[in-house]
């Protein structure tokens, strides 16, 4: 009772901006008379959800599918990653700058290579969420392990403890905070990069994902259905968000004043 | 069980960068009893310390401890994982011996006991207090059944009269035990008190000034009251005094 409180606390100030800026938008639309095509109201676009309902949520599913995959491998490679970076200082000066290339390169630009080596369908969406949300997890655990209490470090050297096993005892512990800050990043980027995937790499018609709904939508100036997609897109990348954030709660909530 | 010995013959400490922390030292912690390294802030006690317990390694002279020492540790903070509950904090070195789960847990009730934190084995340390925090410190120092035991400043950051306390506890800890104890204070008081012999050290880089043998048996709260103990006292401040030469 006390922690659903807590939620409705936390839930409500939000919930009364978005409802401002849904009204405001609504009456812009009307006073204005602005015509569907350009700017549809709030109400139309819940309208056009409430229609084309199992279409839209087949299609979150094929681009939630796809992003979690991604997020999935960006977590593992991203945090396996930063540990070796961290663990061999060679490496770390050699690829770390590398990395870079990960934030740099505009997904954009790499979609169609992704199509061409992965081929239309899921596998090119998944590493485009891959490759865009990767780096900040990377640079996440490799910030976490290398901000370690020295104090902690020496000690788990006086008892003998080998690099390994100080990574797995003492490292990946203390660097938590900072690997789940990089995977809250990564959670909204891993929606973006399938959702830019799906606009060049996804199948239409019965099997579209929500990006290539999107795609289709605008090229029929159907902006309800657009805004609708978007919508479902934009939900998906919160409640990826919540979820990092509940496991990051549930691992750190006991011991760390970030997750309080 | 063996008293270790400890030898330190002509040993040098240049860290990188120049500084000399430690120079042409030579000195023998008495087997099975507790040396006080007693020196200004910043003169390289610390750094003996961790060149006796293998944390840094002499540029020169050398090191001799027999027979290979079982090492407890505890330092001027606590140095508790933050994740961990009091008990598997208290275990973390027979765990990285790779101890058994049921021995991690026998042992480390047992110095739990031992230091009075049986009550609060599955705290995490946000949730004690610094003496709290100190006495699990202290209880992980015992676990591996120490016979050289280096204690650096252990209760600097703690409130007098906790430190008083913890001081009287370690005291009966160490001579229930035949431990070789270096422990390293810029507290004179603590000194005496806890110690059989005080070694005064020079500013930087350290060097021996003086050796006092303390003569007292048990170490009980009214020794700090007894002529004697501020006698002794008065003298270590005035070795230490004179060897501070300007800095003083």
């Amino acid at each position: 009772m006390r922690s659903l409180g807590i939620i409705l606390r936390s839930i409500w100030p939000p919930a009364v901006v978005v409802l401002i800026l849904l009204s405001l938008w609504h009456l812009a639309v009307v006073l204005f008379s602005i015509p569907e095509f350009l700017l549809p109201t709030p109400w139309s676009v819940l309208q056009k959800m409430y229609e084309q309902w199992p279409r839209l949520i087949a299609a979150t599913g094929r681009t939630a599918t796809a992003t979690l995959v991604g997020f999935g491998l960006s977590a593992v490679i991203g945090i396996v990653s930063g540990s070796i970076l961290s663990l061999v200082p060679l490496a770390r000066r050699g690829v770390y700058p590398l990395t870079l290339l990960l934030q740099m390169v505009p997904l954009v630009a790499i979609a169609p290579m992704l199509v061409i080596w992965f081929g239309y369908g899921l596998p090119s969406v998944i590493a485009a969420a891959c490759i865009v949300s990767i780096f900040p997890v990377i640079a996440g655990t490799l910030d976490g392990l290398q901000s370690v209490d020295a104090g902690l470090s020496e000690m788990f050297k006086i008892h003998g403890a080998g690099r390994i096993r100080t990574w797995w005892s003492l490292g990946l512990p203390w660097s938590l905070p900072s690997v789940f800050t990089g995977l809250r990043i990564a959670a909204g980027l891993a929606v973006i990069g399938a959702i830019v995937g799906e606009f060049v790499g996804a199948f239409g018609g019965d099997r579209a994902p929500l990006g290539a709904i999107i795609t289709s939508a605008l090229k029929q100036n159907q902006t309800s259905t657009v805004f609708a997609a978007v919508a479902l897109a934009a939900m998906l990348g919160f409640a990826l968000f919540g979820f990092v954030n509940l496991v990051g709660w549930l691992l750190l909530g006991r011991w760390h004043e970030s997750a309080r | 069980m063996t008293d270790v010995q400890v030898r330190l013959r002509d040993v040098e400490k240049v860290f990188p960068g120049g500084v000399k922390a430690v120079a042409a030292m030579d000195l023998d912690l008495a087997p099975g009893r507790v040396t006080a390294l007693l020196g200004p802030t910043g003169c390289g006690k610390s750094t003996l310390l961790r060149l006796i317990g293998g944390v840094e390694l002499p540029t020169a002279g050398s090191i001799e401890i027999e027979p290979a020492p079982r090492i407890g540790f505890c330092f001027q903070e606590p140095r508790l994982l933050p994740w961990r509950n009091v008990r598997r904090n208290v275990a973390l070195p027979l765990e990285l011996a790779q101890a058994s789960s049921e021995v991690c847990r026998r042992e480390a009730d047992r110095r739990l006991k031992m230091v009075g934190l049986s009550d609060a084995a599955e705290f995490l340390p946000a949730a004690l207090s610094g003496g709290m925090r100190m006495r699990a410190a202290v209880a992980r120092a015992f676990i591996a059944d120490p016979n050289l035991l280096l204690l650096d400043e252990p209760f600097a950051a703690l409130d007098e009269v906790t430190r008083l306390r913890l001081d009287e506890e370690v005291a009966a800890l160490v001579r229930e035990r035949s431990i070789t104890v270096l422990l390293v204070t810029h507290s004179i008081a603590e000194a005496v008190f806890l110690a059989d012999e005080v070694v005064v050290l020079s500013p930087r880089p350290a060097r021996i000034l003086k050796r006092f043998d303390i003569p007292f048996g048990e170490r009980h709260a009214p020794l700090r009251g007894r002529e004697e103990f501020g006698r002794l006292q008065s003298e270590i401040y005035e070795v230490l005094l004179a060897g501070m030469g300007d800095e003083a």
